[in-house]
């Protein structure tokens, strides 16, 4: 029971002011609250964001340097690379124990494979002397090693691993924008022939706009026609649209290849249509034009979904309206209802860019060379080029494109509205 | 079933049951009295009962040896599954081995799984290029071929056996095969005969398949311009002979698509995608004398290479495999593996048992790459110069592609 | 919209070239799909329609891809990883999900749109950048090419669905039958499980169905989580296509549509279901 004299302050049944008893109150159910969340939130932070944070690790994480070369990297701090002589015996003494001790434990290949992504030649270099190091068993060290391989009288070869000496790098992350450090350890463009990843991600965006934009100009008709049929007819249709947004991914991928084929069905049938010569028939696959149509009937669904949604909810009195007050059904459709459809619209167009620019197995089944994205580069780096360093970076690039996209998108429609059919 | 299966079972087999038990004791307590209320309690335990076998499924696996055996697929797969596989499951029940086809990556797969701290393939197919380099990484174990591997039948050592081709200490040689090219014989004018007519989109106009790789096809360009064969490997040290490989390439590359696996070329060529094709000579034996598809072959500077075994470190079946691979690569065994595909056994003692094809009867020899009349151009691989360079032609490669 | 009487030509030309255009990209969005179909059915090991097919002549039929998947080792071993890596999977994001929805809706939760971002951030991800991050940090700790490892990295990967599935379906729910069921003496937990489980059980169901349909489906970071011995139904699938050889991916395909079609009708049944229960559409 509250006491309500008017001179005093409100209290409970127990005797405590109702302020600080709402106030705890409300704290516990924040405490229950978060208690509930904390078993997924933990557990999404663990398998999920702890593995994109070791990604950002990664993409600077330099440390197979000092371990497999630390006596060269401790005699080298006090050689000045931007001067024009070579390092002294010392420098090349530690180099050789260093090459010698990675030649027994197999570990120097690795630094031959880092250096090589700066400068060719660094792999040959080192398997090289891994191979013959043992042969050069006394000082003087630095004209035997020359002698081996005139790469190590490069200047050009020292300045690199002084400048690669350290735990951390910036070099995966200037790569990934086709950046490099110059001798003078000044940052510049790659060599046109390796300038590869701009390209890339420019490709990358113009295929997502073109299948951005086929599927408005596809999705916007039919998603028109589901809303404004009536419910049951609306709903049988709605099958058509998703059962493909719940076939598999790689299954609607094989369909567009079988269809695709010089060999294939498309192929086919316009051969004995006899639109076609047999010996011209059209390539669509292994090329972009593969990818920007497998994908575009990959994502359709996901413009469909939002703009039916959004139209759904236009009252159809609108244009009613709008006719009787003189407009033509075009000028009500385009001055009335378009705008209506305008979130919709800009919502459906985000999503499936978002989702476009992050695919991988579409491209790389359908794309060929020229239809393929940053993903697959990610990808290759990841599995056969094992160039760690630089897939880290990259996907930090592409992951930090997404974010942006992702908070326009939260701005247009709002994380909460998200609906999934 | 592999012991991590059982492993991750049992934890969540027990979470599962506890679940489960709450959902049925729920469903009798909520008595709800609506007509799909009984739809809804056997949906219900239908899901509950599912869970609780599988866990106990999961945790009932039979203790079978698994054997993860990585090789190139397709035909050649088969080739060794008749000849070594099937023969060693028969004699030793408990042993499955399972074929993996991915050996086109096989290199770098095993790299990353030494780097990522679980190796989980027992025996891998090699090209000898790549058995060098795993070797020298120290991803693959050094063996003592005597003492693995079973001598000839006249008692000669293995060592002996196989010579030459053992060129490192961790790779088991197996065969010799060569990479060359098919053509449709039916969507060609004349038949190419040379290699400059790869290259020659007038005469012979229509796609090719190419490896997507930098070996093989920088020699093949260098060769079509005119370099002589000796001096190939100087021509590609430079820097212009690099350029002027790739200028070659360049010629032909819009109408090239590009293969990873051994069995792609040979199905772009019989569904008629592409009218020439590199691959692997045994593939296009398949092709044309199994398959009958319109096909024929072209040896002009086929690339001879090595092909086979190394064991990864850190397996998990160690002992097992060198029991299987002591079977697999005795005389007898690499006989019969040229009965199902046109590739030489690695062993001097195989070859005079080298004889017909086992279902098509027809004679293997002719359709050897050592055959004299295939041999007249022959390119073998500089292995030594490749191990040093491929990582930076892999990577200009890859660069290339992309322009 | 129905044609009025009184549309003009041009318009009821436009009306039924309307209808045209729609029926053509409902046939490019279906057409696809169903065209495999009779082509795993194919003789030869072609994907096209041969010439006995079209005439639909019974010898350009046969059933060997389908018996070329069934009694394939690898296929069989891919089944079953499948199966357990979905299931698993799956009991995890829903049970987990759940509870962050429930703990979400309440009314006094605290930072609530921090929260879901992050909990939703699986599905933002890119495939591949979250295959990548999981393939270096589970090899940090061992799990990379194991099947607890591949559970795990589905389980984070599902549950953004369970919780928007399950938030969804409490958005609607009336908090005034909790009140009730407190004013009539029922305990918290017995509110809940008597009360809130039943009216939410289809949000949570139809959350774990696309948990399921998430992890049954997903290929890339299987591909760079799992190795060789957790090789899942579209891994196989993917390797095969980039093997460009036999139509028994055609079949494996087609299966994998009738599982589709078999999952729609569920959740088309349950959506149903959940709306009569909340009275928005009578029985």
């Amino acid at each position: 029971m509250v006491d309500t004299t008017a001179n005093q302050v409100l209290t409970t049944a127990d005797g405590t002011p109702l302020k600080i008893s709402l106030r705890r109150a409300l704290r516990r159910e924040k405490i229950r609250s978060l208690l509930l969340i904390a078993p997924l939130f933990l557990f999404i932070l663990i398998t999920f964001l702890f593995p994109i944070a070791d990604m950002l690790y990664r993409g600077i994480d330099n440390e197979i340097m000092p371990r497999i070369l630390p006596r060269t990297l401790e005699a080298i701090e006090s050689w000045d690379p931007s001067g024009e002589g070579l390092p002294d015996e010392a420098v090349f003494a530690a180099m050789a124990q260093d090459v010698k001790q990675g030649a027994k434990e197999k570990t120097i290949g690795k630094i031959g494979r880092r250096l090589n992504y700066e400068v060719p030649g660094m792999s040959s270099l080192f398997r090289k002397s891994q191979r013959t190091m043992k042969q050069i068993k006394e000082p003087p060290y630095k004209e035997a090693m020359i002698k081996m391989d005139k790469k190590w009288g490069n200047l050009t070869t020292w300045r690199l691993i002084k400048r690669e000496a350290g735990k951390y790098t910036w070099s995966y992350y200037l790569a990934g924008l086709d950046l490099r450090f110059n001798e003078k350890s000044q940052i510049v463009a790659q060599p046109k022939n390796r300038r590869i990843y701009v390209k890339l991600f420019g490709r990358t965006l113009w295929l997502s706009t073109v299948i951005t934009l086929f599927c408005l100009v596809l999705g916007y008709p039919i998603a028109f026609l589901l809303a404004t049929l009536p419910l049951r007819i609306s709903n049988l249709l709605m099958i058509l649209v998703l059962l493909p947004f719940w076939t598999s991914l790689l299954v609607r991928t094989t369909s567009w290849i079988a269809l695709l084929q010089q060999q294939g069905v498309i192929n086919d049938l316009l051969v004995w249509l006899n639109l076609l010569a047999d010996d011209s028939r059209l390539r669509m696959i292994h090329n972009q034009i593969g990818t920007m149509v497998a994908m575009t009937h990959i994502l359709l669904p996901f413009m469909v979904l939002p703009l039916y949604s959004v139209m759904k909810t236009i009252p159809p009195s609108y244009m009613r309206a709008a006719r009787s007050l003189g407009a033509n059904p075009f000028t009500a459709f385009v001055r009335v209802y378009m705008p209506n459809t305008v979130p919709g619209i800009g919502a459906g167009c985000i999503l499936i860019f978002i989702l476009s620019i992050g695919y991988y197995i579409t491209p790389a089944l359908v794309g060929g060379t020229d239809g393929t994205f940053i993903s697959n580069f990610i990808a290759y780096h990841i599995s056969t080029s094992l160039n760690w360093g630089l897939a880290a970076a990259l996907g930090v690039y592409l992951l930090a494109l997404i974010l942006a996209l992702y908070v326009l998108y939260d701005k247009l429609v709002g994380i909460d509205n998200m609906k999934l059919g | 079933m592999p012991s991590d299966i059982s492993f991750s079972a049992l934890q969540f087999g027990a979470v599962c049951r506890k679940a489960g038990g709450l959902i049925v004791k729920f469903k009798v307590d909520a008595g709800k009295p609506s007509e799909d209320g009984s739809m809804k309690s056997r949906f219900i335990s239908v899901i509950t009962a599912g869970l609780t076998a599988g866990g106990l499924l999961a945790a009932n696996a039979a203790q079978a040896v698994e054997l993860t055996v990585i090789s190139w697929g397709g035909a050649y797969t088969a080739s060794q599954q008749k000849a070594y596989h099937e023969p060693y499951m028969k004699k030793n029940p408990s042993v499955k081995i399972l074929n993996d086809d991915s050996a086109s990556e096989g290199l770098s797969k095993l790299r990353a799984q030494v780097e990522a701290g679980n190796v989980t393939w027992d025996l891998v197919d090699m090209v000898a290029a790549d058995a060098i380099t795993a070797c020298d990484e120290g991803i693959a174990i050094e063996i003592d071929h005597d003492k693995l591997l079973a001598p000839a039948p006249d008692g000669t050592p293995a060592t002996k056996d196989f010579g030459d081709m053992i060129v490192s200490p961790c790779f088991i040689p197996q065969i010799v095969y060569s990479t060359t090219f098919g053509y449709r014989t039916d969507k060609l004018k004349t038949p190419p005969t040379t290699i400059a007519d790869v290259f020659d989109l007038k005469k012979f106009p229509g796609k090719r398949s190419l490896e997507k790789k930098p070996i093989g096809n920088l020699e093949w360009a260098l060769l079509a311009d005119g370099v002589s064969v000796d001096k190939v490997y100087d021509v590609l040290s430079t820097e212009k002979g690099l350029e002027r490989a790739f200028k070659k390439l360049d010629t032909i590359k819009s109408e090239v698509v590009w293969w990873t696996k051994g069995a792609v070329p040979t199905q772009l060529l019989a569904d008629g995608e592409v009218v020439m094709a590199s691959a692997y000579n045994g593939r296009l034996f398949s092709l044309i004398e199994e398959e009958k598809q319109p096909v024929g072959m072209m040896w002009d500077w086929q690339v001879f290479d090595l092909d086979g075994w190394v064991i990864p470190k850190g397996g998990k079946n160690q002992a097992e495999v060198e029991k299987f691979l002591r079977f697999a690569t005795d005389t007898q065994r690499l006989a019969d593996q040229a009965k199902f595909i046109s590739y030489g056994p690695a062993r001097q003692s195989s070859a005079p048992m080298v004889g017909k094809h086992a279902t098509l009867g027809i004679d293997m020899g002719p359709h050897m790459p050592t055959a004299p009349a295939n041999a007249k151009h022959t390119l073998l691989f500089n292995y030594e110069w490749w191990a040093d360079h491929r990582a930076e032609l892999d990577e200009r490669f890859q660069a290339w592609l992309v322009q | 919209m129905a044609l009025p009487l009184y549309a003009t030509l041009g318009e009821r030309i436009w009306h039924y070239a309307f209808y045209v255009i729609c029926g053509l990209i409902f046939f490019f969005l279906i057409f696809p799909i169903l065209v495999i179909i009779p082509l795993s059915f194919n003789t030869v090991p072609f994907f096209t329609f041969t010439e006995k097919m079209l005439s639909l002549d019974p010898e350009g039929y046969s059933l060997r891809w389908y018996k070329d998947f069934f009694t394939s080792l690898n296929w069989q071993g891919a089944v079953r990883n499948s199966f357990i890596i979905a299931i698993f999977s799956t009991v995890i994001a829903t049970f987990l999900g759940t509870l962050a929805a429930l703990g979400l809706s309440r009314a006094h939760a605290p930072y609530r749109t921090a929260i879901m971002g992050l909990l939703i951030s699986p599905m933002v991800v890119p495939l591949i950048i979250s295959a990548a991050g999981m393939f270096f940090f589970y090899s940090r700790v061992g799990l990379q090419g194991t099947l607890l490892g591949v559970i795990l990295a589905h389980a984070a990967l599902s549950a953004p669905f369970v919780v928007i599935t399950v938030t969804a379906t409490l958005v609607g729910f009336d908090q005034s039958l909790i009140r009730a069921a407190a004013g009539l003496g029922a305990s918290p937990t017995r509110t809940f499980l008597k009360v809130m489980m039943p009216l939410i059980l289809p949000g949570v169901i139809s959350g774990a169905l696309f948990a399921f349909v998430t992890s049954f489906d997903e290929v890339v970071v299987v591909l760079f989580v799992g190795s060789f011995k957790q090789r899942t139904i579209p891994w196989q699938m993917f390797s095969g296509i980039r093997e460009h050889i036999s139509p028994t991916i055609l079949a494996v395909a087609t299966l994998l549509v009738c599982l589709a079609i078999l999952l729609l009708t569920s959740v088309e049944l349950l959506r149903r279901r959940n709306e009569r229960m909340r009275g928005l559409r009578p029985s």
